[in-house]
């Protein structure tokens, strides 16, 4: 049947109709509506309930009926000096930290791996780095409470072996930062590496003799031939990562969260959950959050207009 | 021979030394490789040490565990640890209900997967610009934590199976990919040629596009496996029913609230029973992530082709 119609355009139907274009492909249109509403339900109707930052939300009067009170939650964090001296400043710390350590090690251990000849040395090191990746975020941090425990874990028994004394690393708020960013490299260097390690594999053999015949040595091989080359790569990932510079995991540092490092550690999604949901403080969580992606939402638009006008990558 | 290792050769690292091609490894590319090769032996070390500790200290004793005196081998072998693992109904129950979750979002995904990531690698659907946009602008910007919160609970799924598999159920990221996968994998004359024989939409997705992406379908269903199996957060939001705690909110309440419950009741000694919990936490940290490691091999074959796929610009 729709074939039918298909060659009938050709021979000067009407073919820039909605209902023509709907009819011809109902059955994809039809296939369409049921992510489309899905999405509407659970991403659009999200966005609107966003209209409660403006508003006093309780559960008796609902989303609608509740009285508007303007920037009121807005100004109440914004206004607030310790909001910009430890929640924003512990955010952006943390992840500018974890943005940098996170791009550059993936870099060095794909450069570091493309320069190896013996192949089983280096499938060993590619598939033994990317294990910690497949570990839950609730293992790798138990994990870390036992390696670093002042009495029990391995870290403080070596240490001790050495001659030292004891270190408490998750009872000091000043190791925290260390802690979280390079634990996080450790569970996913490997895995964020594999990307650069297949750009890597496309370089142009003849490239590489013609620098090595013009008398390149590896290091400037790595610099002139290596580097460009995976380039467009870091570029699309760092923009990719940029637009979440505000966002810095719930699910890690919730659970590394104790009272002693809670002054580095609060960030604005923990602080979101614990005013939203467990102080019930719907509508002032709904405003630090709100902020949170309005931020990163420009930060993102920024970061990809500078990338399309420095260099020709981008994401759109 | 290939043009890599000529390519080796020419700088000397090829196998025929004999022959004494070594022409230009000067001393700074000798000193660059010797950096090279210690870098990637600590890397290694450093992931693989704390891996082994683990391993070695859930399959030795209670006592040997608290005194610190295992490294990256069982001492004083037993199974202590795991006997009191599989007496903990919590962790058990956490264990069903993560496998039930994990599957009913592997199947409801590919359905969402397939439904939306078809239509919209079709060359010829007028409307699916607008269509993209609608689901690409969610990766960018979100209602956040509290209104996704309210609209679940307005649903009614607060405290039920459904608020762990609907709100999962579809991930936009996933579907550009499969949809790129689709596009330069699929030829469109294939479905002209289907369609002249008079097969539609539905049936062509049924018995052409899936048979021919099963790849792309087995990365995505492990992708969507892997998480729901490593993820809390939903269930921290949407649950507070023990019975339907996933296995990582057990696994949370054990490894870092430290708090083992019944497993231990039997146990009189108090000093014993701290011991224990030390040990117990080991080998749950092993069980726990047994089913992903098991995996693991398949997974490694079919993930480093989806990340490839991913890098891909949609």
């Amino acid at each position: 049947m729709s074939n039918l119609v298909i060659y009938s355009t050709k021979s000067g139907y009407k073919t820039h109709s909605p209902v023509w274009e709907i009819k011809r492909h109902w059955q994809a249109y039809l296939m369409l509506a049921v992510p489309v509403i899905y999405i509407i339900i659970f991403s659009y109707l999200p966005m609107l309930g966003v209209s409660i930052a403006f508003k006093d939300f309780s559960f008796r009067k609902g989303i609608l009926s509740s009285p508007w009170v303007g920037w009121k939650h807005f100004k109440q964090f914004l206004g607030n000096p310790a909001f910009f001296q430890t929640i924003l400043r512990n955010t952006i710390m943390i992840s500018v930290y974890s943005f940098f350590a996170n791009l550059v090690v993936p870099i060095i251990l794909a450069l570091a791996l493309n320069e190896v000849v013996n192949k089983i040395f280096k499938k060993t090191v590619q598939m033994v780095t990317y294990i910690p990746y497949f570990i839950s975020v609730t293992v790798m941090i138990g994990m870390l409470l036992q390696l670093l425990h002042p009495n029990v874990g391995l870290v403080n028994h070596i240490i001790k072996s050495l001659s030292g004394t004891a270190v408490d690393f998750m009872g000091r708020s000043s190791y925290f930062r260390h802690i979280y960013v390079w634990s996080g490299v450790w569970q996913s260097a490997g895995y964020n590496a594999i990307i650069y390690i297949a750009s890597l594999t496309g370089i142009d053999q003849e490239v590489v003799e013609a620098s090595i015949i013009d008398g390149a040595n590896r290091v400037q091989r790595v610099m002139h031939v290596d580097i460009p080359t995976i380039l467009p790569t870091i570029t699309i990932l760092m923009i990719l990562s940029l637009g979440h510079i505000m966002n810095v995991g719930f699910e890690k540092i919730y659970l590394m969260q104790n009272p002693v490092n809670l002054e580095v550690s609060e960030v604005i999604s923990t602080l979101v959950y614990k005013q939203g949901l467990q102080m019930a403080q719907m509508s002032y969580s709904t405003a630090v959050g709100l902020f949170n992606s309005v931020v990163n939402f420009m930060l993102l638009i920024i970061t990809n207009g500078i990338a399309r006008k420095i260099s020709s990558t981008s994401l759109w | 021979m290939s043009d890599a290792s000529y390519a080796d050769e020419l700088h000397g690292q090829g196998t025929n030394k004999a022959r004494g091609k070594r022409i230009y490894n000067s001393y700074s590319d000798k000193a660059y490789m010797i950096f090279v090769n210690t870098f990637l032996i600590i890397a290694l070390i450093v992931v693989v040490v704390p891996l082994l500790f683990v391993l070695a200290s859930s399959f030795s004793s209670s006592d040997a565990v608290a005194a610190g005196r295992v490294f990256l081998w069982p001492v004083e072998p037993s199974l202590e640890g795991y006997k009191a693992v599989f007496r903990n109904d919590r962790l058990i129950r956490g264990f069903l209900n993560t496998i039930f979750y994990a599957v009913a979002n592997i199947v409801l995904n590919l359905v969402m997967l397939l439904l939306a990531a078809y239509p919209l690698a079709k060359k010829d659907l007028k409307y699916k610009k607008y269509i993209v946009f609608l689901f690409s602008f969610t990766m960018f910007f979100s209602g956040g934590m509290i209104p996704s919160y309210l609209v679940i609970r307005s649903l009614g799924m607060i405290d039920t199976v459904w608020a762990m598999i609907i709100p999962s159920a579809m991930s936009i990221w996933n579907v550009i990919v499969t949809r790129t996968y689709f596009q330069s994998n699929i030829p469109y004359e294939l479905f002209e040629c289907a369609s002249i024989d008079g097969c539609g939409d539905f049936i062509y997705l049924w018995k052409v596009v899936v048979p021919l992406s099963k790849p792309i379908l087995a990365v995505m269903a492990l992708f969507v496996g892997i998480g729901i199996w490593n993820s809390y957060f939903s269930a921290l939001l949407y649950l507070q029913n023990y019975e339907l705690y996933p296995l990582q909110l057990v696994l949370r309440d054990i490894l870092i609230l430290g708090d083992t419950g019944s497993m231990l009741l039997d146990v009189k000694d108090e000093m014993e029973r701290q011991q224990l919990q030390q040990l117990l936490k080991y080998s749950t940290m092993v069980i726990s992530s047994v089913p992903v490691m098991l995996i693991y091999p398949f997974v490694q074959k079919y993930f480093v082709k989806g990340v490839m796929v991913g890098s891909l610009k949609g």
